[in-house]
Parts: structure tokens; C-alpha cells; sequence
């Protein structure tokens, strides 16, 4: 392989790592945080490039991208009041939600699953544009990626410090602890699933604009894949300061993406994407549990070998 | 200060499991009593905590405390005025969170978005010298890495921090080893103090119940069933105690930790 192919190689695992981070970055919030799992993940990451695409097509490329992150605090915010306030278990109204996106994204592609934006302007034709003189003409999505996740990493480095971020973080650590802090963790789990949830749409919105095309099915298998990054960046730095943490889930995002494009390389073919994310999600999540378990396996074989001598 | 007038609890209502855990009980708590509560296990001790803090909304009767009524009022809303104790000192703090984030949060400083300031970290570390734990050190260690007795006196500080209107300690000690027990104790008597906290103490410790504050209430059943203080109380001995109770239950304490001095 040249050295060239490898860059390209690289080049691709960084710029679509980089956009699904922000979903990484959401799941972090939701997962690591908050601990609700969001399920509503898949459909408001379509959710994102639906109304990101809508709003580009009709002309206005930087309203876009806000347009998709109010859209996807709308998602989170119903999905927030369904678990709290509702008495819908955590789970099923993510799911419930993700249902319901499925006709509010057909609605906003007008009817259509497909949208297209070959010709349309957004931000990443302007930096393409902006770009087009310099000898980074070639990493115009790339710039992009990288304005958009260092924007995200230091918010979020930024808001966990808060007074509001410390009681999210709270919520999902000792929620009993959050309501003798004087606070009240519906409000805080709602707020942490608005934010959460903008960051997914994001993530949605920079995909559709960088492809330049949606269809219904961009976003699924996303919350399975964001978590596959989730947990490999949590190997890496899992147990450091709270920067790092962000900063490893940029890394666990690259890291599943440039695995994911060299097995692509090997031939592995393009559909298997989401059975491999799936192998790594229950891999990560299963193997220290499987490890905690192994003294207790031993020493069952080892009672079975001398009670059979 | 707090003041119960005939609040009832009935948990699971209407089943064979129905268990009235508070029945009519009324209770004056007077600004800076610091009253000890001893009763079987089952009296009924907890369950009071739970409906004062809010856990739970009382079946009947009227909380009020320091002149407003807070029978209805959410948990978390009253937390800021009452300052709650468990027996598992993981219950309040959060292991995956620094000493100084924990304090922070309990501290309660500045508005949502606020970011503590050097000084409000010097101020914490000030205050969380004043356990002699040697935390000071440590602010930027997870909680979780804390044992149980330095994890407990925590809680406490945090518990205090805003000194609350009411301190709930629910055998607060009780999970500790003899020694961090008696250091917890310690701690909490002198928080107390300074603070001129009014608090309300279970324990199974009857000594201590004896020793410790100047009023004891014995439960049983879900009422209560002794109230002493003054000279009545100074004149009590344990076994004077433990013989009010078999005369009042009309059976002798099955619990063999109420029998430790």
C-alpha cells in the first residue's frame, strides 16, 4: 500500500470520525453522564440532516445548522419529559421517539426519503471555496470537522464545569444526592437530553451537507456505532480528567472509524458496518463483565473436577 | 421550629402488605433541640426521616417548619432547609465526582452556569481541612476512592455546608467501624454545635441516645411512645430504659444491637 493510499485512507477515517463525534460527544452526555441510554439517537441524527438539508436547499446554509440543533433539542426535550415527567420508562421513549421521528423526517423531506444537494451551498462548499487557493484545497471537509468538534470539546469542557453540568453529571452518578443538593433531576436529565440531543443533530447535519445527500436511513444504527466509539475511547482514557475524557471520545470515534476503513481495504464489504459496530459494543461491554466472572468459573471446574475424583 | 401534627403513613394501602409505618404522630421540635430517636427496628424512626425530608407525601396531617407549611412540598425543595443523613455513606455523595465537585454542588454557589472561582476552591479546601482527614489533599480525587468514614464525615460537611434549619442523622454511624464511628460522632456534635443546628438523631446506640442532645424519643409501631428531657431524662439510665420499653411494648427488645453500650 503507498503512502499515499494510507493518508487518503486516513484522511476519510478522520473526516467521517470526526463528524459521527459529535454524536460520541452526545452519548457521552446521555450515556457516561446523564446514564440514560438514549435510543432516540438514530432519529434525530436523521433528524439533524433533514432539517439541516430542508433549511440549506431553501437557500440559508449557516441558518441550517442552528435550525437542525433547535430541532434536535426539540427531540431531546420530548424525550426528556416522556421519562420524567411522563412515567415512560427511560428506554422505550427513546424508542417511542425514534418511531415517531421516522414520519416527522419524511414530512420534512417533503414526502420524499431522499433529499439531494448537489448544487446546494453550505458551509462546507464555502470552505471549499475559501480553500480552493491554499494547499489545503483538498481537506476543505476536514477544516469543517475539525472548526465543528473543537467548537463541541471545549462547550462541553467548558459546561461540565458549571454548576448545571456538575448536577447532570450528579444525576447520573447519585441522583439522591442531586435532590439533597436542592435540585431536581427531571430538570437536569431534561436539560442534558436537549443538549445531547442538539450535538446528535449536529453530528446529522455536517453528514447530509458533507455527502450532500440524505436519505431516511442515514442515521440508523448510529446510537449502535456512537457507542462502539463511546466504549473503544473509553479504553483509552476513561479513567483520566475530565478534558481527556472528551478528548478520548474524538480518539474512540477515529480509532472505530480507521479500524472500520482498513477492513474495508481488506474487502471487507461496506454493508458489514454495523454488524462489526455491534460485535464491538457487546465485546466492550461484555468482556469486564466476563472478567469478573472467571475466578467464579474456575473455581466451579475446579469443584466439579474434585467432586467427580 | 418543626412541627408534625397527626401525620399518617400507610405503605402499600389496601393490600395484605399494608403497613401503618406512622400512625397519628404529633412532635414539637423546638430551635435547637437535638433530640435522639431509639426504637426497634420497624418503629417507624426511618419513616418519620422520610416523611419530614419529603421522601414520601404523608396519607394525613399537617409539617410544618419555621412557620411554613411544607406537607406538599418536593424533597428536593425542602433539602434546602433540611440536611439528611443515611446509614450507607455512599447514599450521598457521587463516587465518580471529585471531593471539591461534590462540595460544589452541595455548596450550591452562583447560578447555573457559574464556574467555581480559585477563591470559592480555596474556601471549600478551607472547610474540608476542618475534618482533619487530611481531604484537603485530595479535592481532585473521585469520591469513590474515599472509604466509609471519610466518605460519611463528607456527607456531613455537605450536609451542613449551607447550615440547614434541620439536621436528620439516620444512624449515621452505624456502618462505620468503632473507631471512625466515634470520630464521625465527634465530627457531628461539633458541627452541630457551632452551627446551633436544631437535629434529630436515630441510633441504636442507647448511650449515646442518652449521652448525646437534650431530649430522647422512644417509637414503637409507628408512634411515639416516650418523650423525655430535662431531669427526667438526666435521671434515666439504660437499663431504666430498656425497662420502659418492655413496660410500654409489653415485650422485651428482640434486637440485640439496641443491647450494645
Amino acid at each position: 500500500m503507498s503512502l499515499d493510499s494510507i493518508l487518503g485512507l486516513v484522511q476519510t477515517a478522520l473526516e467521517l470520525g470526526l463528524i459521527s463525534s459529535l454524536t460520541v460527544l452526545a452519548l457521552f452526555l446521555s450515556y457516561s453522564m446523564l446514564g440514560v441510554c438514549d435510543l432516540s439517537t438514530d432519529g434525530c441524527f436523521t433528524l439533524g440532516a433533514t432539517v439541516g438539508a430542508a433549511i440549506a436547499i431553501a437557500g440559508h446554509p449557516y441558518l441550517s445548522i442552528p435550525a437542525a440543533m433547535l430541532a434536535g433539542m426539540l427531540s431531546g426535550f420530548v424525550t426528556a419529559v416522556l421519562q420524567t415527567k411522563m412515567g415512560v420508562n427511560s428506554l422505550l421513549s427513546g424508542i417511542i421517539v425514534n418511531t415517531a421521528l421516522y414520519s416527522v423526517n419524511i414530512a420534512v423531506m417533503g414526502g420524499s426519503s431522499v433529499l439531494n444537494m448537489n448544487k446546494t451551498q453550505s458551509v462546507f462548499s464555502d470552505m471549499k471555496d475559501l480553500l480552493s487557493e491554499t494547499s489545503l484545497a483538498g481537506e476543505y471537509k476536514l477544516a469543517v470537522a475539525v472548526i465543528a468538534v473543537v467548537l463541541v470539546c471545549v462547550f462541553l469542557a467548558l459546561f461540565l464545569k458549571t454548576r448545571l453540568g456538575l448536577a447532570i453529571r450528579a444525576t447520573g452518578n447519585n441522583p439522591d444526592m442531586v435532590r439533597s443538593s436542592s435540585i431536581n433531576p427531571a430538570f437536569t436529565t431534561i436539560i442534558g437530553l436537549c443538549v445531547s440531543n442538539a450535538l446528535t443533530a449536529l453530528s446529522g447535519c455536517l453528514l447530509a451537507q458533507s455527502q450532500k445527500s440524505v436519505n431516511i436511513d442515514i442515521g440508523s444504527g448510529m446510537v449502535t456505532i456512537a457507542l462502539a466509539s463511546l466504549l473503544i475511547g473509553h479504553v483509552f482514557l476513561g479513567r483520566r480528567k475530565l478534558p481527556l475524557r472528551i478528548f478520548g471520545m474524538v480518539l474512540g470515534a477515529f480509532v472505530f472509524r480507521l479500524v472500520y476503513t482498513i477492513a474495508l481495504r481488506f474487502d471487507m464489504p461496506a454493508f458489514m458496518l454495523k454488524f462489526v459496530s455491534a460485535v464491538v459494543v457487546v465485546a466492550a461491554i461484555s468482556i469486564p463483565y466476563l472478567k469478573d466472572q472467571l475466578p467464579m468459573l474456575r473455581r466451579r471446574a475446579a469443584h466439579h473436577r474434585a467432586r467427580r475424583a | 421550629m418543626l412541627k408534625l401534627t397527626n401525620i399518617s403513613k400507610t405503605f402499600n394501602p389496601g393490600t395484605q402488605d399494608a403497613k401503618l409505618a406512622l400512625d397519628n404522630v404529633s412532635l414539637h421540635v423546638r430551635p435547637g433541640d437535638f433530640i435522639s430517636i431509639i426504637g426497634a427496628n420497624g418503629a417507624g424512626k426511618s419513616t418519620l426521616f422520610g416523611a419530614i425530608a419529603g421522601s414520601f407525601i404523608t396519607d394525613t396531617g399537617d409539617i410544618v417548619l419555621d412557620g411554613e407549611d411544607i406537607t406538599l412540598t418536593p424533597e428536593y425543595k425542602r433539602s434546602k432547609q433540611i440536611g439528611r443523613l443515611f446509614q450507607d455513606p455512599m447514599r450521598g455523595s457521587a463516587p465518580g465526582m471529585t471531593i471539591e465537585e461534590n462540595l460544589a454542588l452541595a455548596a450550591g454557589k452562583g447560578g447555573w452556569l457559574h464556574r467555581l472561582t480559585k477563591q470559592e476552591k480555596n474556601q471549600l479546601r478551607e472547610r474540608v481541612a476542618l475534618l482533619g482527614m487530611g481531604l484537603e489533599d485530595r479535592m481532585s480525587q473521585p469520591v469513590g476512592l474515599l472509604s466509609g468514614g471519610q466518605r460519611q464525615a463528607l456527607t456531613l460537611m455537605m450536609a451542613t455546608y449551607n447550615p440547614p434549619k434541620l439536621l436528620l442523622l439516620d444512624e449515621h454511624t452505624a456502618a462505620l467501624d468503632p473507631g471512625t464511628a466515634e470520630k464521625v460522632l465527634t465530627l457531628t456534635t461539633k458541627i452541630v454545635e457551632e452551627n446551633q443546628l436544631t437535629c434529630l438523631m436515630i441510633t441504636h446506640n442507647m448511650a449515646s441516645a442518652l449521652s448525646l442532645g437534650n431530649r430522647t424519643i422512644m417509637m414503637n409501631q409507628g408512634k411515639i411512645v416516650l418523650d423525655v428531657e430535662g431531669a427526667d431524662r438526666s435521671a434515666l439510665s439504660v437499663s431504666d430504659l430498656l425497662a420502659r420499653f418492655r413496660e410500654i411494648s409489653g415485650k422485651a427488645l428482640d434486637n440485640d444491637r439496641m443491647l450494645l453500650i
